[in-house]
């Protein structure tokens, strides 16, 4: 009923959305927030292709896991270096972190 | 043909539950990315993926939609929830927005966007030649297993190399700051 072109305009308008909150925004978790809706447009792509393109359909449901845990472990890291960021500087917001030295 | 049937055209109620869950996932995308309110953006983002995952169920793999909600709803967000908890920066002062620069992020926007709508419409898709049917939970566990081994055994060591390195960073922070 819908076609492909549907599933992937869904995606890049995801994708923009994300962009759009990763550029805007100045605290960190609310880039993480945006950096999480780009994965997903991306996975939203992959699984539009499976449906309508490729030869098998568990390849992109393969890969779609791959990103989701991927997009976990990358939660972790990033979750922890705010946490141990917020507590040397007392905020999550990056124009305040402006040194590497730990 | 049942008189149930007569009232609910069934592809008419399938387009009207698609159009639902498309409008769910960009609300809560929406709602993910303007607010300054940082809790207002985990539960936007957690309609915006309960919205996606029911866009899976729309491409027709009923096992990453599931995925999908226990993964991301059930393990990042609250996750981030957590966080947000934990640092407290609710009482913090919300960043004044600045015009410039929600400007420019909305113009690199819609530039992307229209690269990539012009990218989309102009590629002819062309479907694979023969392609199979085989969509059950089975065959992906006996595939993950068999031929693509490598992707289960590369996430398993990243996810625990990620949490190793989660608790030495937060437990080294906390020794630091004490």
């Amino acid at each position: 009923m819908n076609s492909l072109t549907t599933y992937l305009f869904i995606a890049a308008a995801l994708f923009i959305i994300g962009i759009f909150g990763l550029l805007q925004r100045r605290s960190l978790i609310g880039m993480l927030i945006a950096i999480e809706l780009m994965l997903n447009a991306a996975s939203l792509n992959f699984m539009a292709f499976n449906r309508f393109l490729a030869p098998d359909p568990i390849i992109g449901q393969v890969y779609t896991l791959f990103i989701m845990g991927f997009a976990a472990a990358e939660t972790a890291i990033a979750l922890s270096i705010i946490i141990a960021l917020f507590r040397r500087i007392h905020s999550i917001n990056i124009e305040q972190a402006r040194d590497l030295r730990g | 043909m049942t008189p149930i049937q007569n009232f609910f055209d069934p592809e008419l109620l399938a387009q009207t539950a698609f159009t639902v869950v498309v409008a769910f996932t960009f609300a809560g995308a929406l709602i993910a990315v303007l607010p300054r309110n940082i809790l207002y953006n985990v539960l936007g983002l957690i309609l915006c993926l309960t919205g996606v995952a029911g866009i899976f169920l729309f491409l027709g793999s009923a096992f990453i939609a599931l995925m999908e909600l226990l993964i991301y709803v059930g393990a990042i967000c609250i996750s981030i929830v957590f966080a947000i908890m934990l640092s407290r920066p609710l009482h913090l002062s919300l960043p004044k927005r600045h015009l410039p620069k929600v400007g420019g992020a909305l113009g690199v926007a819609l530039l992307v966007f229209g690269v990539l709508v012009t990218i989309i419409s102009r590629t002819p898709w062309q479907p694979a030649a023969e392609r199979s049917n085989d969509w059950s939970v089975t065959t992906m566990g006996v595939y993950l297993l068999t031929r693509y081994d490598l992707v289960f055994e590369v996430m398993s060591v990243v996810l625990l190399v990620a949490i190793l390195g989660a608790i030495l960073i937060t437990g080294q922070s906390r020794k630091r700051s004490s």
